[in-house]
């Protein structure tokens, strides 16, 4: 996503100045998406240059009153229409450390599975204070909630690689003799 | 510091010996304090439960020593530890243990009663207790007649009834729905900010979120353990960037 989005479906509700769009931009996200000043200027600039909003009172940059056009609001509909689109596939830098965590010698992979678990038990206890901090602000308690099932559901799955782990014990000899490797990629073409 | 409601000093408790030995708990200390509230997470089998029923004088270590609000369990007489039991400790088991022939409302009030509180005052405190859990309507209804959800609330009544210094709990979410789950934790950390001492254990990540330190066991050791926490307005601003 873009934080043109962002801006243009908090455009919707009600004209605002850029200061205004930018906190209501944090305080939407929990402040985990945090801008600054300049992003949202450029970002309304290109706005405005497209067509998407317009300027309805004048002045120096701070002065100014930003409202959406027509043109906006069926942009933020096909937004809102559209699902986001997951990369394919993710590159997930922990799946890939325990990747090569199996297969390198000396690597105790258990304890590298422990350090994780506690690092994101931690954080769910940090999301979980937060998300009680502010449990009046619906989109707040979205977005934490959000946080704490992705912390949850990477703690399951650790689980799952130590359990993995005890079924598929580390090979002694991982790395192939650097001969064979040519041979097994002919062989999957 | 001031003195830990609850303390295990280097315990240790096997099961049967020699080639047949098993080290349910291998030389645990842990120390909780009065508002603190403590996770417990581990593989099946790691001395979760072990920990607990220690903790709670249901059963003894082999060595080592296990402290409740300055007081040794192991140097008590049986009545006065059923005493300590009754008054500073509630427990909330695996398998609920609730007693059939009682209401609801009887179950919780009855540590009370033992303890000599009178009847009135009991039940009082235990729809309070219930109300806590959300149950106030059906505090006259038999075990038997609630569902599973309802029978686990109703434990967790009877484990915070009264003022009780030290709760103990055994994955006592399991048989609740996300949302009856989370107002458990909710209580319970709710007691713990007005002083009580918890520990709590659990599989389930999410539960231990709400916890202040986290304790990971396994076979019987404890592992590791989550920094202390800062204070709440650190919040996301911090956390690793998704
Ligand atoms: N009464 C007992 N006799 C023999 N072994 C036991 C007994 N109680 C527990 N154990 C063993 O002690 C270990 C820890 O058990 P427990 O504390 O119940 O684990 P957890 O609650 O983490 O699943 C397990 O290996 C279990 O089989
Ligand atoms: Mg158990």
């Amino acid at each position: 996503m873009s934080v043109r989005f962002g801006l243009l479906t908090l455009l919707e509700e009600q004209p605002m100045y850029g200061y205004q769009l930018r906190q209501e931009f944090e305080s939407t996200t929990g402040s985990t998406w945090p801008l600054n000043v300049g992003q949202v200027y450029t970002t309304l600039t290109r706005l405005e240059r497209d067509g998407l909003v317009e300027i309805t009172a004048e002045g120096d940059e701070a002065q100014r009153v930003y409202s959406i056009t027509g043109a906006g609001h069926d942009e933020v509909q096909a937004w809102f229409a559209t699902p986001v689109r997951h990369q394919s596939p993710p590159r997930d830098e922990l799946a890939i450390k325990l990747a090569l965590a199996v297969r390198s010698p000396g690597v105790d992979v258990r304890a590298v599975i422990q350090a994780q678990r506690t690092a994101t038990v931690r954080a769910l206890q940090e999301y979980t204070r937060a998300r009680e901090a502010a449990a009046n602000d619906l989109s707040w308690l979205l977005v934490a909630d959000s946080l704490i099932f992705a912390a949850e559901a990477e703690v399951r799955w650790l689980d799952h690689c130590e359990t993995r782990l005890v079924r598929h014990p580390k090979p002694s000899t991982p790395i192939s003799d650097p001969q064979s490797v040519p041979v097994r990629e002919a062989a999957k073409r | 510091m001031t003195m830990p409601v609850l303390e295990l000093r280097d315990v240790s408790r096997t099961h049967g010996h020699d080639d047949a030995l098993v080290r349910a708990l291998d030389h645990v200390s842990l120390a909780v304090a009065a508002g603190e509230f403590v996770a417990v997470m581990g593989p099946s089998g790691s001395g979760k439960s072990t920990l607990l029923n220690l903790a709670g004088g249901l059963d003894a270590p082999s060595s080592g020593d296990v402290v409740v609000e300055g007081n040794r369990l192991g140097g008590l007489t049986r009545s006065s530890l059923a005493q300590l039991r009754r008054r500073s400790i509630g427990y909330v088991f695996q398998n609920l243990n609730l007693i059939p022939s009682l209401t609801a409302a009887e179950n919780v009030m009855l540590p009370r009663e033992l303890d000599g509180v009178p009847i009135r005052r009991a039940r009082r405190e235990a729809l309070a207790a219930l109300a806590e859990v959300s149950m106030a309507d059906l505090a006259d209804r038999f075990p038997d007649d609630m569902s599973g959800g309802q029978q686990q609330r109703v434990a967790i009544a009877r484990a915070v009834v009264g003022d009780r210094r030290l709760i103990l709990a055994d994955e006592p979410t399991g048989a609740l729905d996300s949302n009856t789950g989370e107002g458990v934790l909710r209580l319970l950390r709710t007691r713990c900010d007005s002083g009580a001492a918890a520990v709590l254990v659990t599989h389930d990540a999410r539960h231990a979120g709400w916890a202040d330190r986290v304790v990971f066991l396994r076979d019987g050791a404890t592992i590791d353990e989550t920094p202390p926490l800062d204070v709440p307005e650190a919040l996301l601003a911090g956390g690793r960037t998704p």
